[in-house]
């Protein structure tokens, strides 16, 4: 019998095969953590390591931005921003009436939406377990005795 | 007849070899379609913020209620196979839903924060009766053998579902007649706060539960 991640393994090569087109993006970051793991209390937010981005055009439309970042941590959502190089004129904290800044609301549908991470890891920052992010999907599968 | 509907996503981008590798669009995939569909008016009015398919597999279902519902909402999906996570992600953009998708168990990696705030939970699970160890037997297998009962797999979800939703959330589970879904509905129960009703179709029983 094989363990849930071995079998996950099977598919990279298949994966390999798609062209394409959509990849982990920051909003995907700030839905991760790595406190499944046993010894781990938060595991939030996780470290990003990018080998390989992508950017992408995606078309700004300020209802969907805004209603994504009322729902995100922000403190998260800012750290992965710094991981990948994208932090800069984004706020130590979400500044009142931000729903109406045009020009934050556009710099985060930027960072958002439009900086793609293809390949690179995602470090738990209490253990340093990496999980990889490959063809642009992050693997948080875990090993048996890991949980 | 409700007034809205649900249009059935395009998914002829899969190809032949593609379906070896993850769990084919089937006759369960669309019943889930189906009962989304049938109470789009309700989903509406709960104005969800996040809506997850644990399970993504091709994708089809989540991509139908999201080019239902529009962007207002954000969609996420999770499948233990990532090879169907990358190409959910692909369905739903080939029909103009943004859907994000991460390679785990169940919502193990969600964070509690935002665990709690997931409005619609979405899971067509691994439900055939099987022996225990076909479940990992091969990638494929694991999208629906579901061992004894055909609940081996989703009963280890039902602990933690009471955290998963949010305060007006509501969860579509797809069972049939063996898996028992009274006893699912029961067992439900005791994990808390779920009012759950089943209907029976085609021999497949849906369940819709609420907080
Ligand atoms: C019956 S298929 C449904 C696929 C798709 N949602 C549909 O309706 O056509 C079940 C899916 O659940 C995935 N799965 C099985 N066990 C899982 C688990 N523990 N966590 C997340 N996904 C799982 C399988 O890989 C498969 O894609």
């Amino acid at each position: 019998m094989k363990t849930l991640l071995q079998l996950s393994n099977i598919f990279h090569d298949r994966i390999n095969t798609i062209k394409s087109i959509r990849n982990m993006k920051l909003i995907t970051h700030n839905m991760l953590t790595s406190n499944a793991l046993k010894t781990v209390k938060e595991g939030y937010p996780l470290q990003i390591y990018v080998d390989e981005v992508k950017q992408v055009d995606v078309d700004f439309q300020q209802q969907f931005i805004t209603k994504t970042v009322s729902k995100l941590n922000w403190k998260a959502l800012l750290f992965g921003a710094k991981c990948i190089g994208h932090s800069e004129g984004l706020p130590e904290t979400l500044p009142e009436n931000w729903e109406s800044n045009d020009e934050l609301l556009k710099k985060l549908h930027h960072v958002l939406l439009e900086i793609e991470v293809i390949t690179g890891s995602l470090e738990c920052p209490e253990t340093k377990r990496r999980f990889p992010i490959s063809n642009g999907i992050p693997n948080m599968l875990l090993n048996e005795d890991e949980v | 007849m409700s007034e809205i509907s649900i249009k059935t996503p395009s998914f002829n981008h899969l190809s032949a070899a593609d379906l070896d590798l993850i769990y084919a669009p089937s006759e369960d995939t669309f019943l889930l379609i189906d009962a989304l569909e049938k109470d789009l008016k309700e989903i509406f009015k709960l104005e969800p913020c996040i809506c997850l398919e644990i399970g993504v597999g091709s994708g089809v279902v989540i991509t139908a209620l999201g080019s239902a519902l529009g962007p207002s909402s954000l969609y996420f999906g999770t499948d233990v196979n990532e090879f169907a996570c990358k190409k959910a992600e692909e369905t739903a953009h080939l029909n103009g839903v943004t859907l994000k998708t991460f390679c785990c168990n169940f919502v193990d990696s969600v964070p509690d924060s935002v665990k709690g705030s997931i409005d619609v939970l979405i899971f067509n699970p691994p439900y055939v009766v099987t022996e225990s160890d076909e479940i990992l037997s091969s990638p494929l297998a694991s999208a629906w053998a579901g061992g004894e009962k055909g609940r081996e797999v989703i009963d280890k979800l039902f602990p933690s579902l009471s955290s998963i939703l949010s305060p007006r959330g509501v969860f579509y589970l797809l069972l049939e007649k063996n898996n028992k879904p009274k006893e699912v509905s029961s067992i439900l129960e005791q994990f808390g706060i779920f009012k759950s009703q089943a209907v029976i179709d085609n021999g497949h029983g849906k369940k819709n539960c609420r907080v």
